[in-house]
């Protein structure tokens, strides 16, 4: 088949590729991935490295700082907030992966229109992340917002999330948390496709049911989405920025900020241009990240020579 | 034979541009890279007919941006596709691109048409090192806007001073209706507070000083300045939750009689009239005094057009700033904006706050300061907005807030 596809006279070219045709391939289909890849995300992470040893505006000169971009982050307060927000967002958006179960649990059953149930379930990952963004500040909005109004019924004097520096974190983690949830709960409800049926039938026969057929049964055959949920989770949590953006801008004055929106902050938005800064917090940020990834990848290399 | 017939095609290719070129020759084109909204964008289509009226053989071709989406697309065509002319700020704003070398000199057409004289009282917005980088076509004041109506449910007298003002906040307070309003979710607005504070607490050559870097944060002056503002901030005559507001949720409070005075610049007139109100239920008036000693300075940000340093046709692009500069131009340009003109000879149009914002900006006798985000460099603009923003929910932490400002201002002007 391939020769037909590659005609070609010379005896000593075709048989060189006759010779080395099944190892190169697999490289001849990976080159366009590849070469995309190394252009557009190993290449801008040295630039990344190199750049936040420099103090630049994006216009004019590059001074070489060393150093000097870490040092003044190390001492940044806006820089520790911004850390401390991303723990947090960490952590709780987390909770997504057991939420995500309990729903896929509920929804694993045959009733009469359950497809139905189920899209609307996942509707929220359907939408743009801007949307739940504006809906969400809607929502919290001081004066009209559905859940202002309900504290304020409740308590007295309304609550304006996204006003108070110490509840506006949580109050965007809910927010993100509401997409996530439907997208571990169809990660799980493909994950229960697969559970067989004859474990459950033989748990069933030893007399496990409830939280144990649970916890000893399904959820050790669901490993590969349990994996799955956890690894977007936190990439997800770290990379938080859409409604950073859209519900509270960084704001009140830099409480609600993440680490990939202070870098935007500093390098690209109207009043900052500081590259060399960005790129520093960049560094910083791509270093946090490598440790979780460098951990996934270490997992899926163990269990693919473990033959999962 | 395959090259025979590249090289023929590229010849085809530059016979027709150059084609283009010549047939192009009897009209050359002036590209314009601009932000307006819809009104402005009209005016402007108009301003631009009569000047390609005027000069047949030159054909301006206006390319609009969205006005947030301008401020980073600005960056990117300076250095990569420079337009002949580009609208820009007055001011500090401008500082980075003439420093870059990005915008071209342009005292030439400031010389040769007499503007030191028609612009006056722009010039010196416009003059880095000692030289004039745009033409400004337009500026707008800024002052108290409040409603009349809820001044009359309360008895409320207009102020003329601090005092006056913050006995009438007592009334608001009582009568439950925000006596200050503002949405600082997006910074600004916060500023335009600071700045007139500063500028009747301390006044305008003072104002310059700290936005240039010259005065620390840490300084009494400035204390003074938060004091003044402390007694806003403290007995809650501010509308809460205004971190969460946009400056256009914090008009709706004063349309809706919720809140009583409104730190803003002409341009929310036209949010107000949407919403309902009239001459006859809002009203203007200049931020009252605080120190009698210091000299009235007023807020006035100014637009201008610039010609970028990799401009093709640079000859018309100094023909158009020429007549931008000139009264007629502006007077029609601003009668459209809804904004007062730059050129002593232009007329202002006939409404209650264009003639009130002429009337108190042509008889400043302190100065005409940009805004704190204008006037400061960029990042010193932010952190200091994110500290007024923080002062007005947390005032306890003023110490915190002088001292992070003091830091950023000994890093940043260097």
């Amino acid at each position: 088949m391939t020769t037909a596809v590659l005609p070609d006279t010379n005896p000593r070219t075709r048989s060189w590729w006759r010779r080395n045709q099944q190892s190169l391939t697999p490289w001849l289909f990976l080159a366009p991935g590849i070469v995309m890849f190394v252009i557009y995300v190993i290449l801008p992470i040295f630039q990344s490295f190199w750049l936040s040893f420099y103090d630049w505006d994006g216009l004019g000169e590059k001074t070489w700082l060393g150093w000097g971009n870490y040092v003044e982050l190390f001492d940044d307060d806006a820089f520790y907030t911004s850390l401390k927000n991303n723990v947090i967002w960490l952590v709780l958006y987390l909770l997504a992966v057991p939420a995500g179960l309990a729903i896929a649990v509920f929804l694993n059953q045959a009733v009469i229109g359950i497809r139905i149930y189920k899209s609307l379930f996942f509707f929220p990952f359907v939408i743009s992340q801007v949307v739940v963004g504006l809906m969400f500040s809607w929502f919290y909005a001081p004066g009209f917002g559905l859940f202002y109004k309900l504290v304020e019924w409740l308590t007295g004097t309304g609550v304006a999330v996204l006003a108070d520096p110490d509840l506006v974190t949580y109050g965007i983690i809910v927010a993100g948390l509401w997409p996530q949830i439907a997208y571990c709960m169809i990660l799980y409800l493909t994950g229960l496709n697969n559970v067989s049926p004859d474990q459950i039938e033989a748990a069933r026969l030893d007399g496990a049911k409830g939280l144990k057929m649970l916890w000893y049964v399904i959820l050790p055959q669901l490993r590969p989405a349990t994996f799955l949920a956890v690894v977007v989770t936190v990439i997800g949590a770290l990379r938080s920025f859409d409604l950073v953006s859209i519900m509270t801008d960084g704001g009140p004055f830099g409480s609600s900020r993440v680490l990939s929106f202070y870098m935007y902050e500093q390098a690209l938005s109207e009043y900052g241009y500081r590259m060399g800064y960005g790129a520093a917090i960049a560094v910083i940020l791509f270093l946090i990240m490598m440790v979780f990834i460098s951990g996934f990848i270490w997992k899926m290399i163990r269990d693919e020579k473990e033959g999962y | 034979m395959r090259s025979i017939r590249k090289a023929s095609v590229a010849a085809l290719a530059i016979f027709a541009v150059a084609g283009g070129a010549s047939l192009a020759q009897d009209k050359r084109t002036l590209t314009y890279y601009a932000d307006f909204d819809p009104a402005p964008l009209a005016a402007f289509e108009a301003i631009i007919a009569d000047f390609e009226a005027a000069n047949p053989d030159i054909d301006v071709v206006l390319q609009n941006f969205d006005h947030e989406g301008y401020k980073t697309a600005i960056r990117n065509f300076l250095t990569a596709d420079a337009p002949d002319l580009a609208n820009w700020y007055a001011g500090n704003r401008m500082a980075p691109f003439v420093e870059s070398g990005q915008f071209q000199d342009v005292s030439d057409v400031w010389a040769d048409n007499n503007l030191s004289e028609a612009l006056g009282s722009a010039e010196a917005s416009m003059t880095i090192d000692g030289k004039q980088w745009g033409v400004p076509y337009t500026y707008y004041q800024w002052g108290i806007y409040y409603n009349k109506e809820v001044y009359d449910e309360v008895g409320a007298e207009v102020p003329e001073t601090w005092e006056q003002f913050i006995e009438n906040c007592a009334k608001f307070k009582e009568a439950g209706i925000d006596c200050v309003t503002t949405g600082t979710k997006a910074l600004w607005p916060g500023a335009g507070i600071f700045d007139y504070l500063d500028l009747r607490t301390n006044g305008y050559d003072f104002h310059m000083a700290l936005t240039n870097g010259e005065v620390e944060w840490t300084d009494d002056r400035v204390r003074e300045v938060f004091a003044n503002w402390m007694e806003l901030v403290e007995p809650g005559y501010i509308t809460e939750n205004h971190a969460a507001l946009d400056w256009q949720d914090a008009a709706s409070l004063l349309i809706q009689g919720k809140a009583a005075n409104y730190i803003m610049g002409n341009f929310a007139v036209a949010v107000f009239k949407d919403g309902g109100m009239t001459d006859n239920t809002l009203g203007f008036m200049p931020f009252p005094t605080i120190n009698p000693d210091v000299a009235r300075a007023e807020e006035a940000p100014t637009d201008t057009v610039h010609i970028p340093a990799g401009a093709k046709n640079v000859e018309d692009a100094k023909t158009f700033l020429a007549y931008l500069a000139t009264a007629d131009a502006q007077t029609k340009v601003n009668e459209a904006l809804g904004q007062l003109p730059i050129n002593k000879d232009s007329s202002v149009a006939d409404d209650p706050f264009i003639e009130a914002g002429f009337e108190l900006l042509s008889t400043t006798p302190g100065g005409i300061a940009q805004f704190f985000d204008r006037d400061a460099p960029a990042e010193m603009a932010k952190v200091g907005m994110e500290g007024f923003q923080q002062f007005m929910v947390q005032p306890e932490q003023l110490d915190n807030i002088l001292e992070r400002l003091e830091k950023a201002r000994g890093r940043i002007y260097k």
